[in-house]
C-alpha cells in the first residue's frame, strides 16, 4: 500500500535534469487524448508518488505535460497520465 | 489426427481463459485408469488398464478407437488418469501454495486480514483487474506480505506459525516445539478451507482455480499420440520418455497402495509416498533443483513435460517462434565481380530442385508447353502439373509421356517450373542481426556448385568466402514476389536505417582500385581508358583529353565523372585526409579533399571515406539520397566494375621488400628502443630506492606499471613513424593503410619495426612462475623484455621469448571474441523480444502490440534515418551549396 510521503521540496523543479512538468486542465486532458485517439491507459504513466506529481498536487487519472529536451527535435512532448501507487 | 479442414469446425476464438483443471474434470475426461505399469501382454497386445490401453486412442492404422469409434486419423485421442493413492504437491504450483499458506489462518482457512479491510481490498482489486492487472496483481503481492505478517488470526484468533518453503516442493511450519513438515494432505486440508472470497483477494479464480486443486490427487494421463512409441530396426519397442515416468509414477503408486491395505509401518508409507512426490514432480519438471531425476538405463535424464516446451529446442523456440521450411536451398557462397548487386548465381542443380507455380494462361501455354517437354530434369523445365479440371497434381518425375502432358495442358492448369533467370529470391546468411540480413534477388542460374554473389554486397550480410554458407528461399504465391520485389530487392537497402548512410559499398580491393584509378599520377592513353569504360558498359564518346600532347591522355577522376549525374555536387574529405596529407579547404595540395561539381570530379582522390561501405555522407550515399535507388545500384553495378579492373590492370601485390628499411632508419630505431629501455631501468631504479613519484590515486606499483606503459608505448609510435617515414609512400602496403583498404599504421609499425608491448587484461605480461614469466629472465625482473615488450618485427622475425609473449597476447583476443560474441548474441535476444512489438504508426506515435504509446513522435523528430543525411533530416551546408550552384549555373 502507498506509504505516506515526506515534504518534497519545490527545489527539485530547478534542477536542470527535471523537465518542466504542467498539469492539463480536464479540457486541455480531453483534447490531448482526442487528438492522439487513445484510451487514458495507453498513455505512459506516472506514480502520483513521483516527487514531481506531488508538488504539482496531481491526482490519479490527471494528464501531466513534460517538455524534454530533446537531442533530435530540440524540444519534445510527453504525456504521461498519473496512476495510484 | 492429422488436419483435415473439411472436418474441423470454424470457430472464432474469442478469449483463451487459464485455469486448473479439477480433479473432478480430470476423473470426467479420464476414459481409462491406469493401474498396472506393464505395456504390453506377452503376446505383444497392450494391456487394459496399462500405459497403452487401447481405450488412450487408436494410433496404429486401420485400427478402430474403442472410445470413439474412428481410426486413426479422426481420433483424436482420449486422457486416462492415475488415482493417486496419496495426494502430491504439484511442483508448478509451490511457490504459490506457500505464498497462500502463509497469508491464510493454519485453523479457520481465512485470509489473515480484518473482515472490513478485506472487503475494502477486494473491491479494490476487482476494480483494478481489468483496467490495470499489472496493479492488480501488486496489489495481490502487498495483500499477501499484510497477511502473513500476522501472527494472530484477526476471525478465529488462533495463533499463526511461519510456513517455511524449501524448494522444489516441501513445506514446514516453525511451531515453538520445533521445525514440523507439513504433508501434502495437511497442505490439501488447508487450502479447502480458504473460502472463495479470500481466495480471489489472494490472486486465485476460485471459479477456474481453486486452491486445493494445486495438490494433485489424481494424475491426468495424456493420449498415446502425445507420447508415440517408436520402432526399431530389430522390431523393438522404444517408448516415448512421458511414458516411462508415467509408468514410474504407477509403479511407485501401486506399491504405495498396497502398502496402505498391508497397513505397513508408517515409516514405509512416508518412505514410498516420498518417491511418488518425487516420480510427479519429475513427470512435470525433471530439471528441478534439489531433486531426483528421472533417468534412463544408460542414466541419461528422462525429457518430461517442462523439457518439451523449454528452452531453444523447446516447443516454443524450436516449433512454433521457429520452424523448417520447404522451397529453401543452402550451400556455400563465392564471389562474382561481374553479376549485378541485386543478382544472386544459382547453381543449375538448384534450380531445378527449387520451383515457381506459374498458371497457364491462353498468353503462356506455349512456353508452358515448352517447360514441360523438357521435364524435370532439363533446364529450364518442369518438376509438377496440376490439373484444374481433373484436380490432380502430376509428378513428372515419373512421367515418361511428357509429350502428352504437354498437349493436354490447358488454361487454369499449374506449372510448377524450375527456377529461372529474373525470378526474384531472398538470400539470408546467419546471424540475422539486421533486416539487410534478408535480401531480395533476381536469380540467375549458372554452373558450378555454389550460390554466387557480388562482393559489394558483402558488408550488409557480413559474409566472406572462407566457406560462409547461405540460405535462398523461393517466395511463390503472387504477393510473396511481389513483396519481394517492391520491398526487399537489394538497391533497396543500399541505405541502413540504422544510422542513415550507405551499408553497400566498396570493401578492401574496391578501395585501393578507387585510389589508383583516381590519384593525380595515373593519367590513361585512349586503349586504356576505353579498356575501363569498357567493362562499365559505357557507351558514348570519350571526353576532351586531359593532356593532349605528346599523346592524348585521360585522367581516372574523368573516367568517374563519366557515371556522376551532370547536377551533382559533393564535397568531402578523402581518407587519406590525415597527417601530412591533411587539408581542410577545396585548396588542396594533397589532392586528399574531393570535389564533384557538376558531376565533374573536380579533385580529390576516391578512397574508403568516398567509396567505402559502412561510410556515411560519402558520395555514394548522397547519390543513394538524392538520385534513388537506382541509380546507385546502377553506379555500384558499372564504376565499381572499373575499380576493380584498374587493379587487374596494374596489379596489387605486397612483399617483404615493400617493407624493408634502410641500416640507417633500423638504427634509428634502435636507438629509440634502446633509449626507451633505459628509460624504463631508470624508473624501476627509481621505484626501488622509492624516489618514484606516485601519479594520484595509485599506488607505488600502479604507478610504476603505469608510467612503463607509457614509455614504452611512445617508443613504439617512435619506431613506427621512422619506419613509415623511410618506406615508400606509393608501395602497395602503404597505399592500402592509407586509403582504408586493408590494415592500419600500427600493422605497418608491427611488420616493419616493432610489435610493441603484449598484454593480457591490459597490463604487461606477469603470469607465469612466481616471480617471472619465463625461466629466461631472472626472478622479479622488471625490465621491458621480461614482460612482454617485443622489440622484433614481422620482417626481420622475433626472438623465441617474444613469440611467446605475442602468442599469450594473441590468445587472449581469441577469447575475447569468442566470449564477447555469445554475450552480445543473448543481449541480442533480449533486445528483440523486448522491442520487437514496437511500430511507427500513421500518425507518427511509436506503439505496442496493445496500441499503448511508447513515444509521441518517433525518434522525436519523426525522421526516418534511412531517409536522412546521417540521422540529420537536412544537410543545411549541402543544401546552400546547390543553391549557390544552381545561381552559377543559370549565370
Amino acid at each position: 500500500m502507498p506509504k505516506r510521503p515526506g515534504k518534497v521540496s519545490r527545489k527539485i523543479l530547478q534542477h536542470e535534469l527535471v523537465p518542466e512538468h504542467r498539469l492539463l486542465s480536464l479540457e486541455e486532458a480531453a483534447e490531448v487524448l482526442r487528438r492522439l485517439g487513445v484510451k487514458p491507459w495507453q498513455l505512459p504513466q506516472i506514480s502520483v508518488n513521483d516527487p514531481v506529481a506531488r508538488l504539482l498536487k496531481a491526482k490519479p487519472g490527471d494528464i501531466i505535460e513534460i517538455r524534454r529536451r530533446s537531442p533530435t527535435a530540440g524540444e519534445a512532448i510527453f504525456y504521461r497520465i498519473v496512476v495510484p501507487q | 489426427m492429422a488436419y483435415r479442414p473439411d472436418f474441423v469446425e470454424r470457430y472464432v476464438i474469442d478469449k483463451i481463459v487459464f485455469g486448473i483443471l479439477s480433479p473432478t474434470e480430470i476423473r470426467a475426461m479420464s476414459r481409462v485408469t491406469v493401474i498396472t505399469p506393464e505395456l504390453y501382454a506377452p503376446d505383444g497386445t497392450p494391456i487394459q488398464g496399462g500405459l497403452r490401453d487401447p481405450a488412450f486412442g487408436a494410433i496404429e492404422g486401420g485400427e478402430r478407437c474403442p472410445v470413439c469409434g474412428n481410426t486413426r486419423l479422426e481420433c483424436p485421442g482420449h486422457f486416462g488418469r492415475i488415482d493417486l493413492a496419496r495426494p502430491v504437491v504439484h511442483p508448478g504450483f509451490a511457490p504459490k501454495i506457500a505464498s497462500l499458506l502463509q497469508a491464510t489462518c493454519r485453523a479457520c482457512g481465512r485470509v489473515k486480514i480484518p473482515p472490513e479491510r478485506a472487503k475494502y481490498l477486494l473491491a479494490i482489486l476487482r476494480r483494478l483487474r481489468d483496467r490495470w492487472p499489472k496493479l492488480a496483481d501488486n496489489l495481490v503481492k502487498e495483500i499477501e506480505k499484510e497477511a502473513a505478517s500476522r501472527m494472530e488470526c484477526p476471525h478465529c484468533g488462533a495463533r499463526q506459525y511461519r510456513i517455511r518453503f524449501t524448494r522444489p516442493y516441501y513445506f514446514y511450519e516453525e511451531r515453538p516445539e520445533g521445525s514440523v513438515r507439513l504433508t501434502p494432505i495437511e497442505i490439501r486440508e488447508r487450502l479447502e478451507r480458504i473460502p472463495d472470497e479470500d481466495a480471489e483477494l489472494l490472486g486465485v479464480n476460485p471459479k477456474r482455480a481453486r486452491p486445493e486443486w494445486m495438490v494433485l490427487t489424481v494424475l491426468p494421463v495424456p493420449p498415446v499420440s502425445v507420447r508415440p512409441s517408436i520402432v526399431l530396426e530389430t522390431a523393438q519397442r522404444a517408448e516415448d520418455d512421458l511414458t516411462h515416468a508415467l509408468s514410474e509414477i504407477v509403479r511407485i503408486n501401486e506399491r504405495l497402495k498396497k502398502s496402505l491395505i498391508q497397513n505397513s509401518p508408517e515409516s514405509i508409507i512416508e518412505q514410498q509416498w516420498e518417491l511418488l512426490q518425487n516420480a510427479v514432480a519429475a513427470y512435470i519438471d525433471n530439471e528441478l533443483p534439489n531433486m531426483l531425476q528421472l533417468v534412463h538405463k544408460r542414466r541419461r535424464p528422462l525429457k518430461t513435460l517442462a523439457q518439451r516446451l523449454r528452452g531453444k529446442e523447446g516447443r516454443f523456440r524450436g516449433n512454433l517462434s521457429g520452424k523448417r521450411v520447404n522451397f529453401s536451398a543452402r550451400t556455400v557462397i563465392s564471389p562474382d565481380p561481374y553479376i549485378s548487386i541485386n543478382e544472386v548465381g544459382v547453381p543449375y542443380e538448384v534450380a531445378m530442385t527449387l520451383t515457381v507455380p506459374i498458371m497457364v494462361t491462353p498468353e503462356n501455354i506455349e512456353f508452358a508447353r515448352r517447360l514441360v517437354l523438357n521435364g524435370p530434369n532439363k533446364w529450364p523445365g518442369a518438376v509438377h502439373v496440376y490439373k484444374a479440371r481433373e484436380g490432380i497434381k502430376l509428378d513428372l518425375r515419373f512421367r515418361q509421356n511428357l509429350k502428352q502432358v504437354a498437349e493436354s495442358l490447358e488454361p487454369g492448369d499449374i506449372v510448377e517450373r524450375h527456377l529461372m533467370n529474373g525470378d526474384i529470391v531472398l538470400f539470408n546468411r546467419q546471424p540475422s542481426l539486421h533486416r539487410m540480413s534478408i535480401l531480395g534477388h533476381i536469380v540467375r542460374v549458372m554452373p558450378g556448385k555454389t550460390f554466387r554473389l557480388n562482393l559489394l554486397v558483402c558488408p550488409p550480410y557480413n559474409a566472406d568466402f572462407d566457406g560462409d554458407e547461405m540460405n535462398l528461399h523461393v517466395p511463390r504465391s503472387p504477393e510473396a514476389i511481389a513483396e519481394a520485389r517492391e520491398l526487399l530487392l537489394v538497391q533497396k537497402h543500399i541505405l541502413t536505417p540504422r544510422y542513415g548512410g550507405p551499408i553497400i559499398g566498396g570493401r578492401q580491393d574496391y578501395v585501393s582500385g578507387a585510389y589508383l584509378l583516381t590519384v593525380k599520377t595515373r593519367v590513361f592513353t585512349k586503349e586504356e581508358a576505353s579498356r575501363l569504360l569498357a567493362i562499365a558498359g559505357y557507351r558514348g564518346e570519350l571526353p576532351e583529353p586531359a593532356i593532349l600532347k605528346p599523346r592524348p591522355l585521360w585522367t581516372g577522376k574523368q573516367l568517374v565523372s563519366l557515371f556522376l549525374p551532370e547536377d551533382f555536387h559533393f564535397k568531402g574529405r578523402a581518407k587519406i585526409n590525415a597527417g601530412d596529407l591533411s587539408c581542410d579547404s577545396i585548396e588542396c595540395f594533397h589532392d586528399s579533399f574531393v570535389v564533384v561539381r557538376f558531376g565533374k570530379l573536380l579533385e580529390g582522390v576516391l578512397d574508403k571515406k568516398a567509396i567505402g561501405a559502412e561510410e556515411p555522407e560519402n558520395i555514394l550515399h548522397m547519390l543513394a539520397l538524392e538520385y534513388g535507388h537506382e541509380k546507385a545500384r546502377d553506379f555500384l553495378d558499372r564504376v565499381f566494375r572499373m575499380f576493380i579492373r584498374m587493379l587487374e590492370l596494374r596489379g596489387l601485390s605486397i612483399s617483404l621488400g615493400d617493407l624493408e628499411i634502410p641500416e640507417e632508419a633500423k638504427k634509428k630505431i634502435k636507438e629509440v628502443l634502446d633509449k626507451a629501455r633505459e628509460r624504463v631501468l631508470e624508473l624501476i631504479e627509481e621505484y626501488r630506492k622509492g624516489t618514484l613519484e606516485p601519479i594520484p590515486g595509485r599506488s607505488l606499483e600502479e604507478s610504476l606499471e603505469l608510467k612503463i606503459i607509457e614509455v614504452l608505448s611512445n617508443a613504439r609510435d617512435e619506431a613506427g613513424r621512422i619506419a613509415i617515414s623511410y618506406l615508400d609512400p606509393f608501395n602497395d602496403v602503404f597505399i592500402m593503410a592509407k586509403t582504408g583498404a586493408r590494415g592500419s599504421d600500427v600493422n605497418i609499425t608491427q611488420m616493419a619495426a616493432s610489435l610493441g608491448q603484449q598484454t593480457v587484461r591490459g597490463r604487461r605480461i606477469s603470469r607465469g612462475f612466481r616471480t617471472r614469466t619465463l625461466p629466461h629472465f631472472k626472478p622479479g625482473d622488471l625490465s621491458p623484455e621480461a614482460r612482454g615488450f617485443v622489440r622484433g618485427n614481422f620482417r626481420d622475425g622475433l626472438r623465441p621469448t617474444e613469440v611467446f609473449f605475442h602468442a599469450a597476447g594473441g590468445r587472449e583476443g581469441l577469447v575475447d571474441t569468442a566470449v564477447k560474441t555469445s554475450q552480445s548474441g543473448y543481449m541480442q535476444r533480449r533486445l528483440i523480444n523486448a522491442l520487437q512489438d514496437l511500430v511507427v504508426t500513421n500518425d507518427g506515435t511509436v506503439r505496442d502490440a496493445y496500441g499503448n504509446i511508447i513515444q509521441f513522435r518517433y525518434g522525436e523528430d519523426g525522421t526516418d534515418p534511412m531517409l536522412s543525411y546521417h540521422g540529420k533530416p537536412v544537410d543545411i551546408d549541402r543544401a546552400i551549396e546547390y543553391v549557390r550552384s544552381a545561381k552559377q549555373a543559370s549565370g
